[in-house]
C-alpha cells in the first residue's frame, strides 16, 4: 500500500498567484516531506545598488515585492537615514506609520480572500477583496498609487495627508473597521472554516524558534516577537503590544492576522489624534558611509536590510532578508505528516510573497 | 462575434513580477471590475486557455515554463504581456538575472504598460487580445478551407 510517489506542485498552480515548486513526496495521501525549488522569480536587484544611485534605489526596494511595497521601501530609507544620522520629523513617521498599517490591512485582507479560496470558500475571497478595494482607495487617494505607493524618500516622505482628507478618511476608515471585523468574524466562526483548520500544519513553539519562523507564523506558535516592538517609525509613541495565540496551527495563525487587522485599525486612529502639523521631510546631502541592519516587521514577518555604503553614492552592498524565505523552513516542517489535500491551506497560511523571497 | 470572443478564458503566469501586476490582476476578477460579467474566466489549465497573460520579465529558470504553457495552449491564442516589466523588463532590466521582457521568447500581441498596471488597462488589453483572437480564428478557418479544397 505504502509506495512513495513524487507529485509536483507548481511552479503554475492554480491557488498560487506566484511560481514555486514543491516536490511532494507522499506515501498513499499523506505527505512525508515536501522538497522545494525557488529561483523562477530571482531578478538579482541587491547588485543593482552598482546601477542605481541611493536615491534612486528607493523605487527599486519598493518593487521588491508589490504587497508590502511600502514597508520595503521605508526600511531601505531607514537604513539610509540611519546611516547618514538624519532625523526624521515627526508627522514623517506618522504617515510612514499609517501608510504601513494601511498596506497590512491590504495585504491580510489579500491573504484573508486567498486562504478562503484555497479550499473553495469562493464568496468569502470576492468579499475580503471587495473590503480591499476601499482600503486601496485610501492609499491612492493620499499616495496616487494603489500598489506602488512611491511615497516613501530619504529624510521622510513624499507626500503630505491634509487635515480635511484626514477627517474624512478616518469617518471611512470606522465604518470599514466594522466591515472587515463582521467578515473576520464570519470566517473564523465557520464550521467548515474551523474543521480545516484546527490542528492542520502544526507548528511547535520549539520549532518555530529553532526553525526561525517570522511574523504571523512565529507568533501564531505564542511567541511574543515583533518588530513593532522596538518602536521604529513612531510605534514606540503610539503603544504597541504584540498579538499571538498558542495552538500553532493554521487557525492560531490565521486567528493573528485577524486580529492584526483590527489592531491596525487602531493604531491609525491614535496616529491620527497624535499628529501634530509640521515639517515632512528634511533635506538630505551627501552620500553615506559606513553600514547598517535595518530591522521592520511587514505583514508576512521581519525584514532584514543590511547596507554598506563607502562614501560614494553607489552602496557597496545591500542584503534583504524577507520573511516568506525565513518562513520556507517552518513550511516544510507544517508539511510533513499533513494530507495532500491540505497542503494548499498550509502554504497558504505562511501568506507565501514569492517575489519577496527571491528577490 | 464568435464563441471565443464571447467568453475568452484567461491564463495567468507570474514571470518574475513584483507581485503587484498579479495583484492587480487578480482585482480584475473581483467585484469592483469583475471580468467575468464579461464572461472572461481565469482558469488554472493552459489546454482550457485562449488568452496567456505573462506578467514580469523572462529569466533563465522561468523560460521552459512560460514557452510549456503557451505550446500547451490550444490555437487560435493571444499573448499580452501585462505590466513594463513584461514589456521591457522596466526597472529590473538592468539586472543580471533578467533577460527582458516577454518578447524575449513569446510572440506578443498586446503590450500593456503600467507599474503596477492598473485593472482597468488589464481589462482594455483583454478587449484588445479579444479582437486579435477572433481575427486568428478567421485566417486559421480560412487556411483550412483552402487546405481541404486543395485536397
Amino acid at each position: 500500500m505504502s509506495e512513495r510517489t513524487i507529485i509536483p506542485f507548481g511552479p503554475q498552480h492554480p491557488v498560487l498567484p506566484e511560481p514555486i515548486h514543491l516536490d511532494l513526496v507522499v506515501e498513499d495521501e499523506k505527505v512525508i516531506e515536501a522538497i522545494p525549488s525557488i529561483g523562477f522569480i530571482h531578478r538579482g536587484l541587491e547588485r543593482l545598488v552598482e546601477k542605481k544611485d541611493y536615491v534612486d534605489y528607493v523605487y527599486v526596494a519598493e518593487r521588491i515585492c508589490g504587497i508590502c511595497s511600502f514597508i520595503h521601501g521605508l526600511t531601505y530609507c531607514m537604513a539610509i537615514e540611519e546611516l547618514m544620522k538624519v532625523q526624521v520629523p515627526d508627522r514623517a513617521q506618522y504617515l510612514r506609520l499609517i501608510w504601513s498599517e494601511l498596506s497590512r490591512i491590504h495585504s491580510h485582507l489579500l491573504w484573508l480572500g486567498l486562504t478562503a479560496d484555497s479550499f473553495g470558500f469562493e464568496s468569502m475571497f470576492m468579499q475580503s477583496w471587495r473590503l480591499r478595494e476601499y482600503i486601496l482607495d485610501i492609499i491612492e487617494e493620499t499616495t496616487g498609487g494603489r500598489v506602488i505607493f512611491g511615497s516613501a524618500k530619504i529624510g521622510g516622505v513624499r507626500r503630505d495627508i491634509p487635515l480635511a482628507k484626514m477627517d474624512e478618511i478616518m469617518k471611512k476608515m470606522r465604518v470599514y473597521r466594522k466591515d472587515v471585523a463582521a467578515l473576520c468574524e464570519q470566517f473564523m466562526k465557520d464550521q467548515t472554516v474551523k474543521h480545516r483548520m484546527r490542528g492542520v500544519g502544526l507548528l511547535s513553539r520549539e520549532d518555530a524558534i529553532s526553525l526561525g519562523a517570522v511574523g504571523p507564523m512565529l507568533r501564531g506558535s505564542g511567541v511574543a516577537q515583533d518588530i513593532r516592538m522596538t518602536g521604529y517609525s513612531g510605534y514606540d509613541r503610539i503603544g504597541f503590544t504584540p498579538i499571538t495565540e498558542t495552538a500553532g496551527d493554521c487557525y492560531a495563525r490565521c486567528m493573528v492576522r485577524v486580529r492584526e487587522m483590527d489592531a491596525s485599525f487602531q493604531m491609525i486612529e491614535r496616529c491620527v489624534e497624535q499628529m501634530t502639523d509640521g515639517p515632512i521631510e528634511v533635506k538630505v546631502t551627501g552620500n553615506p558611509n559606513g553600514e547598517f541592519f535595518m530591522r521592520s516587521e511587514q505583514p508576512r514577518g521581519e525584514a532584514i536590510y543590511y547596507a554598506k555604503a563607502n562614501g560614494t553614492k553607489f552602496l557597496s552592498r545591500l542584503r534583504v532578508r524577507t520573511p516568506t524565505f525565513a518562513n520556507i523552513p517552518p513550511l516544510l516542517t507544517a508539511l510533513a505528516g499533513c494530507q495532500l489535500a491540505d497542503v494548499p491551506v498550509i502554504v497558504l497560511t505562511i501568506d507565501p510573497c514569492i517575489s519577496c523571497a527571491e528577490r | 462575434m464568435g464563441m471565443l470572443s464571447r467568453s475568452p478564458w484567461v491564463i495567468h503566469y507570474d514571470g518574475s513580477s513584483c507581485n503587484g501586476c498579479d495583484i492587480e490582476v487578480l482585482a480584475a476578477l473581483m467585484p469592483r471590475f469583475d471580468v467575468e460579467r464579461f464572461g472572461v474566466v481565469n482558469t488554472g489549465n493552459p489546454k482550457h486557455a485562449d488568452i496567456f497573460l505573462l506578467t514580469g520579465s523572462i529569466n533563465e529558470q522561468n523560460k521552459p515554463v512560460v514557452l510549456n504553457i503557451y505550446n500547451q495552449m490550444p490555437e487560435p491564442k493571444v499573448v499580452l504581456a501585462v505590466g513594463i516589466c513584461a514589456t521591457s523588463g522596466g526597472i529590473f532590466r538592468e539586472c543580471y538575472n533578467v533577460l527582458g521582457g516577454a518578447d524575449k521568447v513569446l510572440p506578443v500581441d498586446v503590450y500593456v504598460p503600467g507599474c503596477s498596471v492598473r485593472p482597468e488597462a488589464i481589462i482594455d488589453a483583454v478587449v484588445k487580445g479579444v479582437g486579435i483572437l477572433e481575427e486568428k480564428r478567421a485566417a486559421l478557418r480560412n487556411n483550412l478551407k483552402s487546405a481541404v479544397s486543395q485536397a
